[in-house]
């Protein structure tokens, strides 16, 4: 008897422990995720005023300055990526939902899958190859293509899940209305998917919004300020890294506060998407 | 005039099918144009070194000496220690989520916590590593008496490994949850302690499924590429511990792909990128596989 007791009491402690440990290990992730936030708005915050959006960034030595070129050009380049992908992504969503006889459907979705596997940088090679390449200079339109194509499979994938979500009476019922095929999509199955699919289309803008790697040989960054997409063009992500990896003060300062500016877009965009779907 | 308006619509219609057919055709072609981009663009690279390519442990792109043993090695070496770092961390979660946490309201600011941490852009990451985590190592490396470099391995890992944790949990704490209740029951009622059955039975349970969020992370750890080349050192050598500078096949890419001219060089860089691309599908792959036998076993 005496010997179960002791026994009973060792479960007990093990169990314990392993659940004290759990936690501790679970809670740990806290402090890195603080000390991220602490720093960027800490060091951010200074400097993310009026100057940091109207402003271009200041040459080295001059204290102030702003983002101005690097707003413009994300979204720009942010801009044309959503212009490109998500109608085609919606495309791709409704041929891989609807058309599940089709001989290809089963190898577009692998493809989809694929490409949404794809690390970020091989982006950054291929459209460099496709665009960059053929006309010898960098241009805000190949960091568009770049990231469209990255932002394209999370819109399908979005699509695709909101349409198979949709039962099947109501297209049934749109039919038997006299509607055809064209009509049912886009007047009864698109407008009832709209909250799937606007919310991946916000998740796939906040992913994209900070891409820096498929920037590098695309965009590539400009120290003036430019409106034109056939041009290097700068951006957001692309002067995070510039002006980290270089040594100037005031330039960490600009880096500081454009990331407190795109945290506070990316985690907008993630809160927003979460309230669409309720 | 009725019939014609229903020719219209009907060729709208036919026009709209075609489209779509159009969109699932176009998804196959680009994905087709951009594997082969890359094989086009480092054939040059792949007939002039072939194969010793992969084993020769010299990168210098001036005396035009190419192989990408250092930054393979380097990228196993950080993506394997990340891993390793993450993965207490991972199970943890994915156990305190999945099973023991009731609290919905806690539950939601953890899950909305590894969302945010999955969110933050990766070169955030990187300049935070540069300006806060690289001093703290040099701190360390001095005290220890090694060359303070501060960005290396080290640097790397423990970024990575905070990166991926939120790929892991989101599909372990979904397996944890996924363990059926009877059995999970049918042990408590044996008197089995929470330890013990989350030990016995939900472990051996969503094994599988723990191994594949766990796999796909580590493919995340490979091809992660702004964070790493920001504080990993760009260094073309194999490292020999974890406190060196290193380069990984991402990192290289996007340090030397913009300044490189010679031919064999931005070939030799895709063919870094195709060697990655080649890896991160196998592993993606392989995890795909792993959850769809799962979802389609419960």
């Amino acid at each position: 008897m005496k010997l179960n007791k002791t026994n009973l009491e060792k479960r007990l402690l093990k169990n314990k422990i392993f659940y004290e440990t759990i936690k501790i290990f679970s809670y740990a992730l806290l402090i890195p995720l603080a000390l991220i936030l602490f720093y960027i708005i800490k060091n951010g915050i200074a400097y993310l005023n009026l100057d940091f959006f109207i402003k271009m960034p200041a040459p080295v030595g001059e204290t102030g300055g702003g983002a101005l070129s690097a707003i413009i050009g994300s979204f720009l380049i942010v801009g044309l990526s959503g212009l490109i992908a998500i109608p085609l992504g919606m495309l791709i969503g409704v041929f891989l939902a609807e058309f599940k006889e089709h001989k290809i459907n089963n190898l577009t979705r692998l493809a989809v899958e694929t490409l949404q596997g794809i690390p970020s940088i091989i982006y950054g090679i291929v459209a460099y190859a496709w665009f960059v390449m053929p006309f010898g200079k960098f241009s805000g339109i190949s960091a568009s293509i770049a990231l469209a194509l990255m932002m394209l499979p999370m819109v399908a994938k979005a699509t695709e899940e909101s349409l198979k979500m949709i039962p099947y009476t109501l297209k049934e019922a749109s039919y038997a209305l006299g509607a055809n095929y064209y009509t049912t999509i886009k007047k009864v199955i698109l407008p009832s998917c709209q909250k799937g699919i606007t919310s991946g289309v916000l998740i796939g803008i906040s992913r994209i919004l900070g891409e820096t790697a498929p920037l590098l040989f695309t965009a590539f960054g400009n120290a003036f300020l430019n409106f034109n997409m056939a041009k290097p063009i700068n951006a957001l992500p692309l002067l995070i890294y510039n002006y980290a990896s270089s040594p100037y003060q005031e330039w960490h300062q600009i880096a500081w506060a454009s990331s407190l500016f795109l945290i506070i877009i990316v985690l907008g965009l993630s809160i927003i998407s979460k309230n669409v779907i309720k | 005039m009725k019939i014609m308006i229903n020719l219209t619509t009907h060729k709208k219609n036919q026009l709209f099918i075609k489209t779509l057919k159009g969109a699932g055709y176009l998804t196959l072609i680009i994905l087709t144009l951009f594997l082969f981009t890359l094989i086009f663009n480092s054939f040059l690279s792949l007939k002039t070194i072939s194969l010793s390519f992969l084993f020769n442990t010299n990168w210098q792109p001036n005396t035009g000496n190419f192989g990408a043993a250092p930054f393979i090695i380097g990228t196993l070496f950080t993506s394997i220690l990340a891993l390793l770092i993450s993965i207490p961390f991972s199970l943890s979660i994915s156990i305190y989520i999945g099973y023991f946490l009731k609290n919905k309201k806690r539950k939601n600011t953890l899950e909305t916590l590894m969302d945010l941490l999955a969110g933050i852009p990766s070169v955030i990451y990187g300049f935070w590593g540069l300006m806060v985590l690289v001093p703290i190592i040099i701190k360390l490396q001095t005290t220890l008496g090694i060359i303070p470099y501060g960005v290396g391995i080290l640097a790397a890992s423990l970024i990575l490994s905070l990166m991926i944790i939120p790929y892991s949990v989101t599909l372990g704490k979904d397996v944890i949850n996924l363990v059926p209740t009877d059995l999970v029951e049918a042990a408590i009622g044996l008197g089995a302690t929470p330890y013990e059955v989350i030990k016995h039975i939900a472990i051996p349970y969503s094994l599988s499924g723990l191994f594949a969020g766990h796999l796909m992370a580590f493919g995340r750890a490979i091809s992660e590429t702004m964070a790493v080349t920001m504080v990993i050192g760009n260094r073309n050598f194999i490292p020999k511990s974890i406190m060196d500078p290193a380069n990984t096949l991402a990192s290289v890419i996007a340090n030397e792909f913009g300044e490189a001219s010679a031919p064999l060089h931005i070939s030799s860089l895709i063919e870094l990128g195709l060697i990655l691309l080649i890896i991160t599908t196998i592993i993606n792959i392989i995890g795909k596989i792993i959850v769809k036998a799962y979802t389609i076993e419960t």
